[in-house]
């Protein structure tokens, strides 16, 4: 069985490793951080939240300080979806941002009884629907898991 | 280290116990000789609810109907409403209009049983400490005691408050001699009496410089206000009429809800509604205990870092690390860097507390009642003498500064825990705006009262993208779903300064992502025809942007405050009105007024003298981006672009999106193309997480930022920069073991830099100067 946990990173509970949503690469051990899987790159934060005032002319100018901030750029290898960002001082270790009690989401989720897939949502409203069938539904209707669930 | 759900005051050395006679005595010396009742850690530390009393448990043994206490429920949400809606229409703060407020009914031990719908959420998790300490050291205390009809009045974060522009007036309900419920309203009154106007000092460096210092003390005797106590408050702040005014409204709010109240219990008796407030408070924190109890097992951590004392830029941690088993939540805060001892960012525990709940209540679980016990099930571990968790020494004139920090943490780490429940009960939802950016003022006004307060601006925060759908743009304060931006031009009858520009959008003031932040807006504001005036900001957020993206999308911009001194704007329109064309990206960067002194700082502005025309320019930030930017509707992009809500260059470089220029009109393939390439770009320059680590990850701070705070996750040391007589050294240790931390006036480190430029200068050129020091 497979669990979105987040917009991109999904947890294969029968191989226990993290994937990506968009294109299946394989990302870690699903009961470590997933973060080991990806592809880092240290970005500029003025390259991003560029600069409304001249920085000829000012300091303060809308743009981050890149002296002060950082921005962490976490993308899946095999597709380059940006899967994680994360805003850092120079030098200060990415924080382990997940760990998960894998045993428990197996527990929890065969006493659900029901399909991610279906079960999932982004929460009240009519809008708020997420369809994850695409990246899911054949992996969960035609892979027999050995914790098999109706 | 301090687990605060188990807090509890302790006697005595464990070395040398008491016998029980000793321990008599000891209480007894005690009991006789206090001299001072300050803040009573045991009320302070804990969040949890009371125990059933027994009068409680007798009321409940009579049977609880459940279609009966909802009623009851419902009817007090009414009366509360009520009392809310009469707070906002007669009160005289600002705060009062635009709905900065609450009301609330409480059990009589003092948990928070119901809140007014509308207002703050926050003071669910924080009015129970003051009705405590009444409850304990005022009730059987013979000069004080407690009477049908008495009001108390507090306003000090210390003894449990939001920060210290909050007043509240409460009340206890009584039956039979006995308190049954106290009912309360609280009101941002904003000026208190600070070291600036409007009761948010980002200048105050001790404690005496944050105004006001009111414990919990009886102003209302018997029906009456007591004439006396209400002088002293008023001869003690800037705006005596507004003293008197919002204190004659609470008690009137107070009055009619207590009307309500006695109506409910003439229909349903007391034992009824003392069940239905006690089954109120006991249900919520078991179907919170439920709701957590659903989320996935495992742990969520989240840092923050804050670039400002207000006075200069350091950066400062709020590290937060929340973790679910079954039924319990813990939210563990250590790594957070220590309180600074003479800046005004400083919060008490409570006050961040009361943000998280205001995260809770508002943003994970919006349809319980508000009380106490919904953030009873959830223990906080955090060490004291933290920025988060600052000591009864620390100044906290600005208290929010850690406290919204606290709100960040859980809203943001929330969309982590709940992602794959399929029991929501509110949107899975990016970072929301952080910073009250808004200009507070002071002085004398056209009509020659002394007056201080603050903009309805604050509460334009821009909010967080959401799973399915864009931000709202400047939608609502974090704190405060219903709140109003309000009539800028109804307080222009009051103050002596216009909004030049209020609500312009700031183009690429966005958080970028598939689907992106609500966007904030800009304001610039000039004063005239007043012989004293005066503008303060009071947030951080200008050099690392004050909230993130979530799932690959970015955050905020920072934002900078930008001034034109030396010049009257009003003159200028005055001879040319075609000059009213404004906005701070053309005015600070084509500098169109000869003789103006353009100048950008942080927005830690401490009361700066306004004259007339001169111009102070702020924008108001943008909520978190949700996604990948390259998976943004490249429609919605040339969307943004035609409205002028994002430039060409971040619609390209960002979005990687080409479009016609005349028309607008995508083109697909070569939007696909260039995010295609995009994509392959990343995997280009990414490196593999370990390498990337080895070239990157440093085992301290750069060396010449102020930075305090633990350095990574895996440390009980916090890393600090102290200053000695040798000038600045970088210290790391354990928070006990820390130095006290205060930092040296800015303007003398600025001196003292222009003092070594002139001498290198001297030397350079030769020049010999006798100075005697």
């Amino acid at each position: 069985m497979r669990i979105p946990m987040t917009e991109y990173l999904i947890i294969d509970l029968d191989t226990e490793r993290w994937n990506c949503k968009v294109c299946d690469q394989d990302l870690g051990d699903a009961r470590g951080n997933y973060k080991e899987g990806t592809l880092v790159y240290d970005r500029d934060p003025t390259e991003i939240h560029q600069s409304i005032l001249d920085p000829e002319k000012y300091e303060f100018t809308f743009a981050p300080d890149p002296t002060f901030c950082r921005i962490l750029e976490f993308y899946c290898p095999g597709c380059g979806t940006q899967l994680e960002t994360e805003y850092v001082p120079p030098g200060h270790p990415p924080t382990v941002d997940m760990l998960w009690d894998i045993d428990s989401l197996r527990e929890t989720w065969i006493k659900r009884g029901t399909k991610p897939e279906v079960a999932i949502n982004y929460g009240p409203g009519e809008e708020a629907v997420a369809d994850f069938t695409p990246a899911l539904g054949s992996y969960n209707t035609h892979n027999h898991s050995p914790h098999s669930f109706s | 280290m301090t687990l605060t759900a188990n807090e509890t005051s302790t006697t005595g050395d464990a070395s040398q116990p008491l016998t029980a006679q000793e321990q008599q005595w000891v209480d007894q010396f005690m009991d006789e000789t206090t001299l001072f009742l300050g803040p009573d850690p045991a009320i302070m530390r804990s969040h949890q609810i009371t125990s059933r009393s027994a009068y409680e448990e007798e009321c409940i043994s009579k049977g609880v109907d459940p279609i009966k206490v909802d009623r009851i429920r419902k009817r007090l949400a009414g009366a509360l409403d009520e009392g809310y809606e009469m707070c906002e229409a007669m009160g005289a703060a600002p705060g009062a209009k635009w709905g900065d407020l609450t009301t609330a009914i409480y059990t009589a031990e003092g948990d928070v049983t119901y809140l007014s719908c509308h207002g703050v959420i926050a003071f669910s998790a924080i009015l129970h400490h003051p009705i405590r300490y009444i409850m304990k050291y005022w009730k059987d205390e013979p000069t004080v005691g407690i009477n049908p009809g008495d009001g108390f009045i507090h306003n000090d974060a210390r003894y449990g408050n939001v920060h210290n522009t909050d007043q509240s007036m409460i009340m206890p309900i009584f039956r039979e001699g006995k308190i049954i419920a106290w009912v309360a309203a609280t009101i941002h009154e904003g000026e208190n009496g600070a070291c600036e106007p409007g009761g948010m000092p980002s200048g105050s460096e001790t404690p005496f410089d944050d105004g006001l210092r009111m414990s919990p003390f009886k102003i209302v005797e018997k029906g009456d206000l007591r004439r006396d106590l209400l002088t002293f408050l008023q001869h003690s702040v800037r705006d005596p009429k507004l003293q008197l005014a919002d204190l004659k409204v609470k008690i009137g709010a107070v009055q009619r809800i207590q009307e309500r109240v006695d109506s409910i219990i003439d229909e349903v008796g007391v034992e009824t509604f003392v069940a239905a407030l006690r089954v109120t408070v006991e249900d919520v924190e078991q179907e919170v205990k439920r709701r957590i109890s659903e989320l996935p097992d495992g742990t969520v951590s989240f840092n923050q870092f804050m670039d400002s004392t207000l006075k200069e830029n350091i950066l400062i941690k709020f590290a937060c690390k929340v973790t679910v088993k079954g039924d319990k939540m813990t939210v563990d805060l250590r790594g957070t860097g220590p309180e600074i001892l003479n800046r005004a960012i400083n919060s008490p525990l409570c006050s961040v507390k009361s943000m998280m709940m205001q995260a809770i209540l508002a943003f994970w679980w919006p349809d319980l009642p508000r009380c106490t016990s919904a953030m009873s099930p959830i223990d906080i571990i955090s060490d004291e003498h933290t920025w988060a968790d600052a000591g009864y020494d620390a100044p906290m004139g600005q208290s929010l500064q850690a406290s919204f920090r606290g709100f960040s943490a859980l809203q943001t780490a929330f969309a982590k825990m709940q992602f794959s429940n399929p029991e929501k009960f509110s949107n899975v939802l990016a970072p929301w705006f952080n910073q009250i950016n808004t200009f507070l003022w002071g002085g004398l006004t056209q009509h020659g009262d002394q007056v201080g307060n603050l903009c309805a601006d604050l509460n334009g925060m821009g909010g967080g993208a959401k799973a399915f759908r864009d931000g709202e743009d400047a939608v609502s304060p974090l704190f405060c779903a219903m709140a109003d931006t309000a009539e800028q031009e109804v307080m222009e009858e009051e103050v002596p300064f216009m909004q030049l520009v209020s609500k312009r959008i700031v183009r690429d003031n966005q958080g970028f992502g598939k689907n992106s932040g609500g966007m904030g807006y800009e304001m610039i504001v000039a004063a005239e025809g007043t012989p004293m005036w005066g503008f303060m900001t009071v947030t951080s957020g200008s050099k690392f942007s004050s909230v993130t993206g979530m799932f690959g999308g970015y955050g905020c911009s920072t934002t900078p405050l930008a001034m034109v001194k030396g010049i009257n704007i009003y003159d200028v329109i005055r001879k040319d009105s075609s000059k009213f064309d404004l906005s701070m990206e053309r005015i600070m960067n084509e500098q169109p007024y000869e003789g103006g002194k353009y100048t950008t700082s942080h927005m830690g502005l401490q009361f700066d003298v306004a004259k007339d025309g001169e111009m102070y320019m702020i924008a108001q930030g943008s909520g978190g981006g949700y996604g990948d930017v390259l998976e943004r509707d490249p429609e919605a992009v040339a969307k943004d672009l035609e409205l002028g809500r994002i430039s060409p260059k971040v619609a390209t470089s960002i979005y990687g999106v080409v479009w016609d220029p005349e028309t607008f009109v995508v083109d697909q393939e070569a939007t696909a193309r260039l995010r295609h390439d995009s994509r392959q770009a990343r995997i280009a320059r990414g490196k593999p997480y370990k390498e990337f680590l080895e070239g990157y990850v440093k085992t301290e701070p750069p060396k010449d930022l102020l930075y305090y705070g633990s350095w990574g996750d895996d440390t009980e040391e916090l890393t600090a920069t102290h200053f000695t007589n040798n000038g600045p050294e970088r210290v790391k240790a354990t928070i006990d073991k820390l130095p006290l931390i205060m930092l040296p006036d800015r303007r003398e480190v600025k001196i003292s830099a222009l003092e070594d430029r002139i001498r290198e200068l001297e030397l350079k050129h030769g020049e010999v100067v006798h100075r005697k020091s």
